[in-house]
Formats: C-alpha cells, sequence, structure tokens
C-alpha cells in the first residue's frame, strides 16, 4: 500500500482487489489447490479462535459458575454483569488516557520524524548520514534497558506521576522504526520532480509540504498506526513512571483489575474483551488502512 | 526553523530541519544508554543520589549464577520465538498472499490477535492457563518447561499475525514471471518455493527477524503477568531480571548493570543484523527486481 501512490515504473499490485478481473498471467500461482496449506491455515484459525471464543463466553459466565468449570463450555445462564462491574471501575479513564497518550505520541512522532526522514533522503551530508545511523542502532534498543535512568531524569524533571511521563518516552521509542518506514517511502520519490519543483523556484520547505508529504501518505499512515500501536500497547512506562489513579492508561488499568478483582476471573476476561473493542471497531472501519500500512513495512 | 540558506537551487533542506528529532531522541532514548552505564558503577535506592561503588555491581553481577540463568534463558526464548514465529508466519503469509476469497476472510481473522495489546493477551492466557479454570486443566504455569513454552506460544500468539502480514506484504511484490519461469523449467510446488519465493523474500525476512528479536527482548509483560518469572527463577529473562533488581528489590546501580548488559547485547545484534542484511545501505529494496 505504502507505494500505490507513487508515480514509480515499478508495477506494485493493488491488493483486495475482487478475483474476477485479474490478469492472467496473475492467475498462475496461487490457483491450484493446495491441501497441505489449507490444513495449515485451518489449524492456525483453530489457534487464533479457541482463545477468543473462551475468553468471549467466560466474560459471560457467572462468577459462581465460573470455577471447575472448563473455559470451552458456553455459560449457562449468560450475564453482562462482569461488563458492569469493570465499567464501573474506571475503565473509561483509562481509556481516554491512553487515547491521549496515543494522540500526542503520533502528533510528535509526525512532526519530529518527518523532517529527519527528508533530511536524509534529500542531504548527503556528514551529519545527515550520522543522524540516520543514529536511528538505525536505535531500532535495536529495549525499552527496558533505560527505564532506571529515565526513572531518575523524569524525576528530576517533576514529570513523575503524569501522562507527560509516558508520553514523551513513548514517543522517542516510536522514532527509529519510523524514521527508517518514512525514509524508505521517501527514498522513493523521484529526484525529478524536485528538479521540476526547483526550477520553479520552490523552496525546500514547499516541497515538503506540496511534494514529499502528499506523495508519501502511505508511508505517513503506516507511522500513525505504528507509533499509535506503541501507545495502546504501552506497559513499562506507565507502570514505572505513573503511580495514582489520574494518569493511569489502559494497560496498567487492567493489569491492576488483577489484583482488584482477585479470582473472579470472568470480571478479568470481560475487561480484556472491553480494552479490545475500541481498537477492532478501529479495524472494522479502517481495515484497509490498518493492513495495508503495516504491509508496507515487509515491503521494504 | 526555515533555512534557505542551504542550496536554493537544487531545493536541499539543511540538515538543520533534522535537529529537533536528534535532539529529542537523543536526550530521552541514548542519554539514558549512557547514563545507565554511570548508573552502574553507583548504589542507588531510588531516593536522595547515587552513590559511586566503582567495579561493585559489575563484580556481582559476574558472580550471580541467576545472570548466567538469564542469559541463556533470553537467548533461549528468542531462538525457539524466532523459529516458531518465522515458520508459521512465512508459511500463513505467502499463502495469504493468493488471491482466493476464503484467504481474504481467513487473514482478516489471522489478523485479530493483534489487536490485542501484551498486557491483554497476557492476561487472557493467564486465565485460559489458570488451573482450576482454564483449557488446559493442568498446572501449565507451575513446571519450568511449561512455564517456557506457555511464554513462547502467547509470544507468537500476539505476533505471528504482524509477521504473516509482512511476509504476506513481501510474497505480493514477487513478479509473477519468476514463477512462470520456474515453471517452464519444470520446477514443482515446492522446488518454486525454495528457488523463489523463499531469495525474493530475503529482505523480509530480514526485516522480520530484526523485529522478532528485537521484540522478544519485551516479553516482559507477558513474563510479568503469567509467571512473574518463576517457578522459581526459571522464566526470568534479563528484562524481568533487571525489573526485579531495580524496582522490586529498589537496587537501581545493580539494576543498571544489568541494563548495561542488555543494551551492549542489543546493540551487537543490531549491527550484526544491520550488516548481514544491508539493511542500512540507504538503497531501495526494489532494485535488481
Amino acid at each position: 500500500m505504502a507505494h500505490d501512490t507513487l508515480p514509480h515504473p515499478v508495477k506494485t499490485p493493488r491488493r483486495d482487489r475482487p478475483p474476477a478481473p485479474a490478469p492472467r498471467h496473475r492467475q498462475f500461482w496461487p490457483r491450484r489447490v493446495n491441501p497441505l496449506a489449507g490444513l495449515g491455515s485451518v489449524l492456525w484459525l483453530a489457534v487464533v479462535i479457541v482463545p477468543i471464543y473462551a475468553m468471549i463466553s467466560a466474560s459471560l459466565t457467572r462468577q459462581d459458575e465460573a470455577l471447575g468449570r472448563n473455559a470451552l463450555q458456553p455459560p449457562t445462564r449468560p450475564t453482562l454483569d462482569n461488563y458492569n462491574t469493570v465499567l464501573n471501575s474506571g475503565f473509561g479513564h483509562f481509556l481516554a488516557n491512553t487515547a491521549i497518550v496515543a494522540a500526542a505520541v503520533v502528533g510528535i512522532v509526525l512532526v519530529l520524524c518527518t523532517p529527519l526522514a527528508y533530511v536524509a533522503v534529500r542531504t548527503r551530508t556528514r551529519w545527515s548520514g550520522a543522524a540516520f545511523r543514529l536511528f538505525l542502532l536505535g531500532v535495536a534498543i529495549p525499552a527496558q534497558a533505560v527505564v532506571v535512568p529515565l526513572y531518575l531524569m523524569i524525576a528530576k524533571l517533576n514529570l513523575y506521576d503524569s501522562l507527560l511521563a509516558v508520553i514523551l518516552p513513548t514517543a522517542a521509542f516510536a522514532m527509529p522504526v519510523s524514521v527508517l518506514v518514512l525514509t524508505g517511502t521517501l527514498r522513493d520519490i523521484s529526484e525529478e520532480l524536485y528538479e521540476a519543483m526547483a526550477l520553479d523556484g520552490a523552496s525546500p520547505l514547499r516541497m515538503l509540504f506540496q511534494l514529499t508529504i502528499p506523495l508519501a501518505k502511505g508511508g505517513i499512515s503506516t507511522v500513525v498506526i505504528y507509533a499509535a500501536l506503541q501507545a495502546w500497547n504501552g506497559f513499562l512506562f506507565p507502570l514505572i513512571f505513573t503511580q495514582s489513579d489520574g494518569p493511569r492508561v489502559l494497560t496498567l488499568g487492567l493489569f491492576n483489575y488483577v489484583s482488584q478483582f482477585g479470582v473472579n476471573i470472568p470480571a478479568l476476561l470481560a475487561s480484556v474483551v472491553l480494552s479490545g473493542i475500541p481498537i477492532f471497531a478501529v479495524y472494522l472501519v479502517a481495515r484497509r488502512a490498518l493492513v495495508g500500512g503495516l504491509m508496507g513495512v515487509g515491503g521494504k | 526553523m526555515s533555512a534557505p540558506g542551504a542550496a536554493p537551487r537544487t531545493g536541499r533542506p539543511h540538515a538543520v530541519w533534522a535537529l529537533p528529532g536528534v535532539l529529542f531522541f537523543a536526550f530521552f532514548a541514548v542519554a539514558p544508554m549512557v547514563l545507565a552505564f554511570l548508573l552502574s558503577f553507583t548504589e542507588w535506592n531510588g531516593l536522595g543520589d547515587p552513590r559511586p561503588v566503582g567495579l561493585a555491581n559489575w563484580r556481582r553481577l559476574l558472580d550471580d549464577p541467576r545472570l548466567t540463568q538469564s542469559l541463556w534463558l533470553t537467548v533461549l526464548l528468542t531462538v525457539v520465538s524466532w523459529a516458531f514465529q518465522t515458520v508459521v508466519a512465512l508459511l500463513l503469509g505467502v499463502w495469504a498472499a493468493g488471491r482466493q476469497r476464503n484467504r481474504a476472510i481467513l487473514s482478516a481473522v489471522f489478523f485479530v490477535p493483534f489487536l490485542l495489546s501484551s498486557t491483554a493477551i497476557a492476561l487472557l492466557f493467564y486465565a485460559l492457563l489458570d488451573p482450576n479454570f482454564g483449557i488446559v486443566q493442568k498446572d501449565t504455569l507451575g513446571s519450568s518447561n511449561g512455564a517456557f513454552l506457555a511464554i513462547v506460544f502467547v509470544g507468537g500468539w500476539q505476533f505471528i499475525p504482524f509477521h504473516t502480514l509482512i511476509y504476506q506484504g513481501g510474497a505480493r511484490q514477487i513478479p509473477p514471471v519468476l514463477y512462470q519461469a520456474a515453471a517452464i523449467d519444470g520446477a514443482g510446488r515446492y522446488r518454486q518455493f525454495v528457488s523463489v519465493t523463499l531469495p525474493q523474500l530475503r529482505h523480509t525476512i530480514t526485516t522480520s527477524s530484526v523485529l522478532m528479536v528485537v521484540g522478544s527482548l519485551t516479553y516482559f509483560e507477558t513474563v510479568l503477568i503469567l509467571t512473574q518469572g518463576g517457578p522459581g527463577t526459571d522464566t526470568a529473562i534479563l528484562p524481568y531480571l533487571m525489573y526485579e533488581a531495580g524496582f522490586k528489590s529498589y537496587d537501581f546501580g545493580y539494576a543498571s548493570a544489568i541494563a548495561s548488559f542488555l543494551v551492549a547485547a542489543a546493540t551487537a545484534l543490531s549491527l550484526l543484523l544491520v550488516r548481514l542484511s544491508g539493511f542500512g545501505a540507504m538503497r531501495s529494496v526494489r532494485e535488481g527486481m
């Protein structure tokens, strides 16, 4: 998806097209039946579906029925009580915090990484090369490795137990992959287009906004999705840098439910189901962008 | 912000444009790495100021039998997870790159686990593996092998959808001409897979492997929620060991020594992978296709 908008001569097959009008040569490889592959994919389907089914069915089970019962059994008297319990335990507040963190992280990453990638691709100086390599190395830094010094820094900056304490490091750690994805996309924009704009006397800034960004939509949407997922998934930074209910994000809220609900596993699973619903809704609406954007990571 | 003095005739941006991003990243990611290394020579309980103690933490670390165990576990977890995820994701991804209708539906379902956060997934399996409640009415997490395999499985369950997608994207970019040529040469399905698909996917395999290897260092949530490093210390991978030393025992100097170790290992790994793959060569992967 990342390259569909690019004026590039290399063929980029469009995805998700109805199968009928595919050109003749395209039918060539997948058409034959492959029983082994079919079997494997059905097997994996079971691996995916069974836990999800067990989770949903358990979340609808009354707590007194839950223990000693096999998780694969459907509930005899389904109930929504567990969902009520969870919704009354700050779920909405945690979700709102996560949304704030995600929006802020996406904003910071886009504002910082777009010019970075632009420079890395468009200028060939020693400095821009060094900056690019810095981010390349950064891809491997696990957040765990720096959490102790970050804790010290966050405390000294007086940010402890605030949403900013989660937002700033999360954004920083989303940057390396974002820079890689963006440089990958920008590199495919042809030099002639820049030259044409330069002849018209366009400034680099104008080129960025009128040429680069419009043509890099695919890469940019990948970065948006990636950064948002990082924020959505974040656990360690919130765990260490926040403490009170005020700035608590959803992942940490879920983690706290373990102690709050104790052995009330149905309520715990209801909280997991609820946490999946918002992003599942996004998935239903924007499936193509989500999937296509992430697919672009591997196309590079 | 605008620095038009650069080279207006070619319209190239000034390198200064990259500065805000570099500074931000340097402050919140690179500086802490350096600081972690410095803190490893101190003793600090989280309150007051760190006190220098020389090499004490490092000596202690090298004598700690838990480090050897943890290191071995981390490597084992990475290798086993990589093998499991690569095999499944590669096969599913290449299969899903085909065009029948049921494939589209199935790949949509395959993607669903990725929509849950690591925390949610760890909690889900925490419940499903509960001996009194779960699918397997056995104390899986109470046995050392069971706990290890559970972590590998849960990691795969979460990340295989993503890597499948990456392979699907990669496989769709393989020109069909290559398959036609192979078929004309009399290559069967298996032969085509080995001689066309795999070599054509080498960049994809590298990208996906880098992400997997780096990602397996972040199985922290899964370990924390599923096993707490247990039974005993049998699933205490390096990041978990670091977390325990720092945020449970408030021994931040020692935790920093473990963290520095982690940074060194991760950096070495990424350098190796970048070398092997030409990932950093700044060239378009479409070249030579």
